[in-house]
């Protein structure tokens, strides 16, 4: 598959001093962060050095931004990779004063900016300057203090008001007999896939501006995970993440980033397994996605979701004899996989064929009922168009990115598993619009099923003195002070990266987590101004949000 | 209907039972002592036997409000729909407006910017109002019991009458707690009460402390807030 063409008359710059080079005055200090150079800039000039990375060095995606608070400094950390290679990567680390965090917003340079700084300046407290809106994003705005500063009192008191969503539009549109009108949808609503409040206004019908607001599940996933220890105490939960059945593909981030982090080796024949299960996850949460998809765009408990459901109770009944659990899985190990398949093996085998066997026909199913579907071709063929360009400059991935026509896909660029050595293509669609989105993950579905198919061929014949599920990992992980890493794998709806900073404890200093939905909601706006309501709820159900990641 | 046959419904008494014997066989079935002829009996005190009526057609159909919050609403979702199917049960048909629930099944991790909203939903639906508590979240905040943002269970907010205890709970607990439900329901018996639970409360009625000075001008004074103790949490 050909990836998308690079501009031919820029040299891009190839070793860190290149982009060093590039960097020129406004360069600090270098690092060494283990997937990427870091390069310390100077706070106020963020966005010139963004820029110049992105259009002259073709860094075109900013993934994720890490907030931290040192003893003596804040860092954000911008982590930056190409599209068309995602192993190529940087790390722009921007330092700001202990009293007076401040430092130069990347708005500007890259949309996805304005989330991801809303939530370090949430959480950690870093302010960024020239920020179109910097207000909390995930935490209600009467809160007090910032949780993942160094010096949060936890049993302070908070008081939170229940406002009634005010409507900007009400004293100046009372009186006239204008259209415009403000609408809430949600935080319980049942299109929202949870519990996602939607701020819009309306003329008529039409849809002028939407606005997300979210933090109605903010858990703490990242104190959680802070408080843990490698070892043992954090891959639990990662299945709680985006938890549609997506627990493998989680703890698959987790475990890549940790093993990484602590120099683990994994078993080829552990790696085989992981793989089969992460995808056996992709396609049940793929299922859910077209199911609640389908009964976003006709609104009914209708024969599509049942379905839709019933594939995911097979897949879930393999899952479980794999794991052990339906739903929270927790069945990776730092170095492995926790147990080997299930006895008697041949008998796994055979259900797992059987599942795949009668996988064509319920996919037929699914486009005679779905795809081919008039009704729902109206609905959704032309509806929230999401241009590349535009997906880029936001961060989507996954599925949306696909939909888009972006060839971007962690499992084939930035190899991980065992996926380099099977068979498989990248699904991608061009159409860029809702029902793009949907074929690209009924495309998927075929292609995780024939990776489980091979991953099964493979396991069937591994040698029986060879099948060793765990390597041998200390009791005890102590990796190194201040290493820092920042790793992604192709999660059910996109990237999902964690980053690390290890400080010479058992436990990381800071885990941050990148949610491809958190970045995938961002666009929703872009999709759907200028549309109607029915296209809006159309458009949200195509993202594949769940709740659990972008709130975390 | 040709016009010869029989009409299909009787009014005495024993033109029914002809029939039935006709059908059945006479003397062996009882089918029709339903439970409604159970419930009442042949004693004439109808108000106390009209509120067992009530409490069994109420145990016996109930209607869920369709509210997801976390994990725990995904095997929510699987216990409604095919092969667990809630609705064997009398219990199945998910409401999407809180107006029309009498159930809510409360199913995930509540943190502290939805239970103000949590608690109107609830406070919206029409009594007699019941409430499932589905997963560790709802009983004490479970894994994220730690967290910073997370209440410490569905009753600091809501009574709730059932827990149903797991992390999620398998769709067959979760099947096995409404039935608990629906059999204390027909029982008539009431569901416990929260003891000093977080209330929706007037900014203004607040006691005065370094948190409200601070937060005085930005909130109304008769904005209704919550307020968290954390540290008198469990
Ligand atoms: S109890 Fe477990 S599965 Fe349920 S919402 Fe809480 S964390 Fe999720």
């Amino acid at each position: 598959m050909s990836k998308g063409e690079s501009l031919p008359e820029t040299t891009e710059p190839t070793t860190a001093d290149d982009v060093a080079a590039l960097i020129g005055d406004d360069l600090l200090d270098r690092e060494e962060h283990v997937n990427a150079p870091g390069f310390v800039i100077r706070p106020d000039s963020v966005q010139d050095v963004l820029f110049r990375l992105r259009d002259e060095a073709g860094y075109d995606h900013l993934s994720c931004v890490s907030a931290q608070e040192y003893e003596d400094r804040y860092e954000s950390i911008y982590h930056l990779k190409k599209f068309d290679d995602p192993t190529d990567e940087v790390s722009v680390v921007v330092p700001a004063a202990k009293d007076d965090p401040v430092s130069e917003s990347a708005e500007p340079v890259f949309r996805t900016a304005d989330w991801h700084e809303r939530e370090a300046y949430d959480l950690v407290g870093i302010e960024y300057d020239d920020h179109p809106d910097l207000r909390r994003i995930l935490l209600p705005e009467t809160w007090q203090g910032h949780p993942l500063g160094l010096d949060y009192d936890q049993d302070r008191p908070q008081i939170v008001p229940l406002r009634e969503h005010a409507n900007p539009l009400q004293e100046d549109h009372e009186d006239d007999d204008g259209d415009t009108m403000f609408l809430n949808i949600g935080p319980h609503h049942p299109a929202t896939h949870g519990v996602l409040h939607l701020e819009t206004v309306l003329d008529g019908e039409q849809v002028i501006d939407v606005e997300s607001d979210i933090g109605y599940l903010h858990r703490c996933e990242e104190q959680m995970a802070q408080q843990g220890t490698y070892r043992y105490q954090i891959m639990p939960y990662p299945d709680r993440w985006d938890y549609i059945s997506a627990g493998l593909l989680n703890e698959y981030a987790y475990a890549r980033a940790a093993e990484d982090l602590a120099d683990i080796d994994v078993p080829e024949y552990a790696q085989v397994i992981r793989t089969m299960g992460a995808e056996m996850c992709r396609i049940a949460s793929h299922m859910l996605a077209v199911g609640t998809f389908a009964l976003d765009v006709y609104g009914d408990f209708t024969a599509i979701f049942m379905y839709a459901i019933r594939d995911r109770e097979k897949m879930q009944d393999l899952l479980e004899d794999l794991t052990g659990q339906r739903l929270m899985f927790n069945y990776f190990r730092l170095g492995g996989v926790v147990w080997d398949l299930p006895e008697p093996r041949e008998e796994f085998f055979e259900k797992v064929r059987d599942f795949l066997d009668e996988l064509p026909e319920a996919l037929e199913e699914y486009h005679d009922l779905i795809s081919t579907n008039e009704i729902l071709q109206v609905r959704t063929v032309g509806t929230g168009v999401l241009p590349p360009d535009v997906a880029k400059s936001y961060g989507a991935t996954g599925p949306v990115a696909r939909g888009s026509g972006i060839d971007y896909d962690l499992r084939r660029d930035d190899p991980y598993g065992y996926y380099d050595e099977l068979d498989w293509d990248v699904c991608v669609e061009d159409g860029c619009d809702n029902y793009s989105r949907l074929l690209v993950r009924l495309r998927e579905v075929e292609e995780s099923a024939k990776i489980i198919e091979q991953c099964i061929d493979l396991l069937e014949d591994w040698p029986e003195d060879e099948r060793t599920i765990q390597s041998n990992v200390p009791r005890t992980l102590r990796p190194e002070d201040d290493k820092e890493i920042y790793r992604a794998v192709e999660g059910a709806k996109g990237e999902l990266g964690i980053y690390m900073r290890a400080d010479g404890t058992d436990k990381p200093a800071r885990f941050k987590i990148r949610s491809p939905c958190f970045s995938n909601l961002q666009t929703l706006p872009e999709m759907s101004n200028g549309e109607y309501v029915p296209d809006l709820i159309a458009a949200l159900g195509s993202l594949d949000i769940v709740l659990g990641e972008v709130d975390r | 209907m040709s016009s010869d046959q029989e009409r299909p419904f009787h009014t005495t008494g024993d033109v029914q039972t002809e029939t039935r014997e006709a059908r059945t066989g006479a003397g062996t079935d009882n089918r029709f002592n339903s439970k409604l002829r159970e419930a009442f009996g042949s004693s004439p005190f109808i108000l106390t036997k009209f509120d067992k009526f009530m409490n069994w057609v109420r145990g016996s159909s109930m209607f869920m409000l369709q509210f997801g919050i976390a994990c725990c609403s995904i095997e929510m979702m699987h216990t409604y729909a095919v092969k667990h199917d809630l609705d064997r049960f009398g219990a199945g048909v998910p409401r999407a407006s809180p107006r029309q629930a009498d159930v809510i099944i409360v199913p995930g991790t509540i943190v502290s910017k939805f239970a103000p909203r949590m608690k109107r939903v609830y406070d919206q639906m029409p009594e007699p109002k019941f409430v499932v508590g589905m997963g560790s979240c709802t009983i004490s905040g479970g894994p994220f019991q730690q967290g910073y943002n997370v209440v410490k269970g569905a009753e600091e907010v809501i009574p709730v009458d059932i827990h149903v205890p797991g992390c999620p709970p398998r769709p067959e607990a979760l099947v096995y707690g409404v039935a608990k439900l629906q059999e204390r329901i027909a029982n008539g018996e009431s569901s416990p009460v929260t003891v000093k639970p977080y209330e929706l409360e007037q900014f203004s009625d607040l006691d005065r402390d370094e948190v409200v000075d601070k937060l005085a001008d930005q909130i109304d004074e008769d904005d209704l807030v919550m307020r968290y103790n954390w540290a008198d949490s469990p």
